[in-house]
């Protein structure tokens, strides 16, 4: 059985967890990668990983400027905000 | 036991586009908070980045001027992680295919010749800009999605000198190729420094220490400066040194461990699925090739050979390329190429940074500064005359030759002239001349300053002394 | 009317009447033109496609008040075709779920039975055309989003080729799969919203460029001497006996009609699911790293930003959000990448693989949407694998690229619900799949039947 430690995903992915949440996607996840684990009876060996669903090469924009939001427009959805800036917790390096 | 340190350097510098990396927003300095955004750059749900072409040319252009390889294949990459300055909390760059490969730069230090390689230079996204008040903090995102190169060192610099040459030759190979302003006020260059310290003749290195975000060539040299010592100093002691990150602190002039509680980084890269990879034309190579430029340290030794210009005087031409510019327009068709060096690096720099102007912005052009070496040269005016004529073609960008006429300073050569000026001033120094007589030499250089405040400075100095000479030993 | 199936999150009512009124004011001054085939016509649009002005929630707490300050190219194209865009449809959160009801306000129910879902993730937008709230409307198909509520509430749905619909202003969940459709009544209508959505978007650099062909065009001739493959994978175990004897109906019908039928095999379908769950985690792990509560959003405030995040996403997220974030960021972590993701990748290429070399041989193919008809609420929620086996005929064709469209087929007797025929084709043959589909359409009368749609509510 695959064993996730969820616990640290978790904070990886920022998300905060009950305990019972915890528990539970431990379950399902560990069955998720039990069924997953199957793509292991294939042999992939010198196979290209694909990561498009398109074969484009070199898509790129001109270098010209457009217009930008208003300050008020930025901040409209904006939980919290201070002098046009966008709010948060004090960060501490 | 003797120690030896090793530095590696990780330069980012923003890149002089218009427009920023994914999207349209203006790619400019300062600006009211939040006023350069838009939702791709603030990470709005549904939007998309597109990559700016003239953002690629530049990479390649830097990779070119850093004798860097190019690959046949470059791509984007997500780096995830979380902070507040990142709109999307992630950060778009390119992790295992960058748009240049290996590379080096040359550049003189310590009076030799140095070589450091270059790991890569690659291209990503800048993040937005925090403000700390007392409680909370404030994120601008007027600076994120600019794009930023990041160009790697091999450790290789065994020097606190040796970076900082490093460093001051890498940003003016950045401007001179137009790569990046590379304006240190601006926050357009920082640097993340790693250092480690091992005993002389050791060949592993030591643990490495990182001293993440300088915004200042200074600032890195006093970092760099003190944790040399730190680590030198635990080791002396017996002490050992841990693989960390080590915040600058500036105020203090002291370096300290970032304890932070944060949990290791796993960045969890992936290949950016928005992008789609590049696979440069060899056409597209070659375009790009016509825009290199000679570089600051060639430029230097061709200044040194073709001009006969000291290392100094040239140092001080290459790291201003548009001076530089000026300078090789101004001696193209000289004979006193060091004579244009002098007026360009004396005169034409006070005056600039008297009146703030920028080398666009003159109304004295080179060829006004050839003509003025050659007033000198050819006796037409004496070099005191040439200040001021100096000054007034500078201030109204008419041609020397036209000052001089306008204004009469022509050099007086005329032998009647000067013996009556001279005439007037013996008879008025009495006592001077009876100094001169006795042997005090002094007193003829006063007696020479007399006769030009008598011309006005246009009396030909050497033709002064020779008839002030004569007609006191032999009247 | 709503009330009943919860079909809608949002109605602009007072927006709907006035660009009815210009609509009508267009019409009565300059005619119905070719440039505007969609004037008057009022579509409905997945929450998930972002509307300037309009409320953006994707059916998640932690958009419940965003409201968009831009307008996704599909909308603007619809608004330049003269559509009425008049309301936002309800959908599983951040389009991840087969059923809706992972909506973050509750489910959208099955018009053809309250007790049942609708399908998902774009319950909403398959519920709505079919109980005549709209004409038509835009989903997006990440693994089958567009076609399996189609198919589970009994209308069109179209996935087009990746590429082919420009992706810029729909909230990613999985990027490179992601592509947006629509779901219709007819098949004619499909093929003028497609003309309408298609096309090549210089905001989005995973857009193609190219033409878009007279997509109603290609309605008008036949599909005789078509080759169409049956790829036996697709017919699984654990079918519901009902789905595949209306399938093999179809089939048979669609030879009638002058198709040629041959068996063909894509051999590494069953490993699709893996592949893809692995793949769409990973990419929607970093997709939705962006809701922080820090720029937009939903926030629940911390003592610093490590706690304001973690609270934000843990109580603004709901939970299949959650398992698929926890197992993306699992996939993508240190260690594990190049078991899982890498691994999934080299699969993709070769499901990817195993389409193109059928496509040399048949024009496209036909299966199942969906290996059963609409299950009740509630039934599978305990049990995510489950629910991912549920997309077993439709994600290959997300990880390949190909372009697909569901279809009715059939009903169930009792209870009446309907079954979806789904054809795949090659990246850009949409006309082909248009063609088929439109033949199979007038053929049968299958989408000639409705729900009897009582105003009640659930």
């Amino acid at each position: 059985m695959q064993e996730i430690n969820v616990q640290y995903v978790a904070e990886l992915a920022r998300i905060r967890l009950t305990e019972e949440e915890e528990t539970r996607f431990g379950g399902q996840l560990s069955q998720i990668l039990e069924y997953v684990d199957k793509l292991n009876q294939l042999d992939v060996e010198g196979i290209d990983p694909m990561t498009h669903a398109v074969p484009l090469v070199n898509v790129t924009r001109k270098d010209e400027v457009q217009p930008s939001l208003s300050n008020e427009l930025a901040l409209k959805n904006a939980p919290a905000s201070l002098n046009g800036l966008f709010k948060v917790p004090k960060i501490v390096e | 036991m003797e120690y030896e340190i090793v530095i590696g350097l990780e330069t980012h510098v923003q890149l002089k586009t218009r427009s920023k990396m994914w999207c349209g927003c203006v790619n400019q300095f300062g600006g009211e908070p939040n006023t350069h955004v838009c939702p791709v750059c603030l990470g709005f749900p549904g939007v998309l980045p597109v990559a700016n072409e003239e953002a690629l040319r530049l990479t390649v252009l830097t990779g070119m001027l850093l004798n860097c390889g190019l690959p046949k294949r470059a791509k984007f990459d997500r780096k995830n992680y979380f902070y507040p300055d990142a709109s999307k909390n992630y950060q778009i760059t390119q992790y295992d295919l960058p748009s240049t490969l290996k590379g080096c730069v040359e550049f003189e230090s310590e009076n030799k010749t140095c070589r450091v390689g270059i790991t890569r230079a690659h291209l990503e996204e800048d993040v937005g800009k925090s403000s700390h008040f007392d409680r909370v903090s404030g994120v601008d995102f007027n600076r994120a999605g600019v794009p930023l190169l990041e160009i790697v060192s091999e450790p290789e610099i065994t020097s606190v000198q040796m970076a900082s040459d490093y460093l001051n030759e890498l940003k003016t190979i950045l401007i001179y190729g137009g790569i990046s302003d590379c304006d240190m006020e601006k926050g357009m260059v920082r640097c993340d420094l790693n250092l480690s310290t091992r005993p002389v003749g050791q060949k592993e290195l030591g643990k490495k220490v990182e001293i993440k975000n300088m915004n200042s060539f200074s600032g890195a040299r006093k970092a760099l400066t003190y944790e040399m010592n730190r680590q030198i100093k635990v080791l002396r002691n017996g002490g050992a040194l841990i693989q960390e990150t080590r915040r600058w602190d500036d105020a203090e002039g002291m370096t300290h461990s970032m304890r932070s509680k944060e949990m290791a980084h796993d960045y969890r890269y992936l290949p950016e699925p928005d992008l789609m990879p590049f696979e440069p034309e060899t056409a597209w190579y070659d375009s790009i090739r016509e825009s290199v430029v000679e570089l600051p340290l060639a430029r230097k030794r061709r200044y040194m050979k073709d001009y006969g210009l000291p290392p100094k005087d040239t140092e001080t031409l290459v790291s201003n390329p548009s001076l530089a510019g000026y300078f090789e327009k101004a001696a193209e068709h000289s004979k006193k190429p060091k004579a244009v060096a002098n007026l360009i690096l004396n005169n034409l720099r006070a005056c600039m940074s008297e009146s703030n102007h920028s080398v666009d912005d003159l109304k004295i052009q080179p060829t006004h500064i050839h003509e003025l070496v050659q007033l000198v040269d050819s006796g037409k005016i004496n070099s005191r005359i040439a200040q001021e004529v100096f000054n007034a073609v500078y201030e109204s960008g008419k041609s020397p030759q036209g000052i001089v006429e306008e204004k009469g300073l022509a050099q007086v050569s005329d032998s009647s002239t000067i013996d009556a000026f001279c005439d007037e001033v013996i008879k008025a120094n009495p006592k001077s001349v009876e100094d001169f007589q006795a042997g005090k030499q002094n007193a003829l250089n006063f007696l020479k300053g007399q006769v030009m405040r008598l011309s006005k400075g246009k009396a030909n100095p050497a033709l002064v002394g020779q008839v002030l000479e004569k007609r006191i030993l032999n009247p | 009317m709503d009330k009943s199936i919860h079909a809608f999150l949002s109605i602009n009512k007072q927006g709907v009447l006035d660009q009815a009124e210009k609509a009508d004011r267009e019409i009565a001054e300059k005619g119905l033109s070719a440039d505007r085939p969609l004037l008057g016509i009022p579509i409905a649009i997945k929450d998930v496609l972002a509307e300037k002005g309009a409320p953006l929630t994707c059916g998640s707490r932690l958009l419940r008040d965003f409201v968009s300050p831009y307008d996704a190219t599909v909308v603007t194209q619809l608004k330049n075709a003269g559509a009425l865009t008049f309301g936002r449809l309800n959908m599983d959160e951040f389009a991840m779920g087969s059923s809706t009801e992972n909506s973050s306000v509750g489910p959208t129910c099955n018009p053809w039975d309250y007790s049942r879902i609708p399908g998902g993730s774009s319950g909403g937008s398959a519920a709505s055309v079919v109980a005549d709230e709209c004409i038509a409307s835009l989903g997006s198909d990440t693994g089958g989003s567009i076609r399996q509520p189609a198919s589970l509430c009994g209308c069109v749905g179209l996935k087009p080729t990746y590429g082919r619909v420009s992706r810029y202003g729909l909230v990613a969940f999985a990027s490179s799969l992601d592509q947006v459709g629509c779901n219709t009544k007819t098949v004619s209508d499909a093929a003028t919203m497609l003309g309408v959505i298609s096309g090549y978007d210089k905001r989005d650099s995973t857009s193609v460029p190219r033409s878009v062909p007279e997509y109603s065009a290609a309605l008008q001739s036949s599909i005789k001497g078509m080759k169409i493959g049956l790829p036996k994978e697709y017919f699984v175990e654990g079918m519901q006996p009902e789905v595949a004897s209306s399938i093999r109906q179809a089939v048979e019908k669609l030879e009638e009609l002058g198709a040629e039928i041959v068996e063909v095999s894509l051999p590494h379908t069953e490993y699709a699911v893996a592949c893809y769950y692995i793949i769409a985690t990973a990419e929607a792990s970093t997709n939705l790293a962006r809701f922080d509560g820090i720029r937009y959003g939903y926030r629940v405030d911390g003592k610093n930003p490590f706690e304001l995040y973690c609270a934000t996403r843990g109580s603004g997220f709901g939970e299949e959000v959650k398992r698929r974030i926890i197992l993306g960021t699992y996939v993508l972590s240190s260690g594990y990448y190049d078991a899982y993701y890498l691994k999934a990748q080299k699969v993709r290429s070769l499901i990817a693989g195993d389409f193109t070399k059928v496509f040399e041989t048949v024009d496209a193919l036909v299966t199942p949407t969906s290996p059963t008809t609409a299950w009740k609420l509630g039934e599978k929620m305990d049990d995510p694998l489950q629910m991912y086996l549920s997309d077993v005929c439709t994600l290959s064709s997300n990880l390949a690229g190909n372009c697909g469209i569901s279809i009715p087929c059939g009903f169930t007797d009792n209870p009446t619900l309907p079954i979806g025929l789904q054809l795949l084709g090659p990246p850009f043959s949409e006309e082909t799949l248009l063609k088929i589909a439109g033949d199979f359409e007038q053929a049968t009368d299958w989408h000639c039947r409705k729900p009897v749609i009582n105003n009640a509510g659930a």
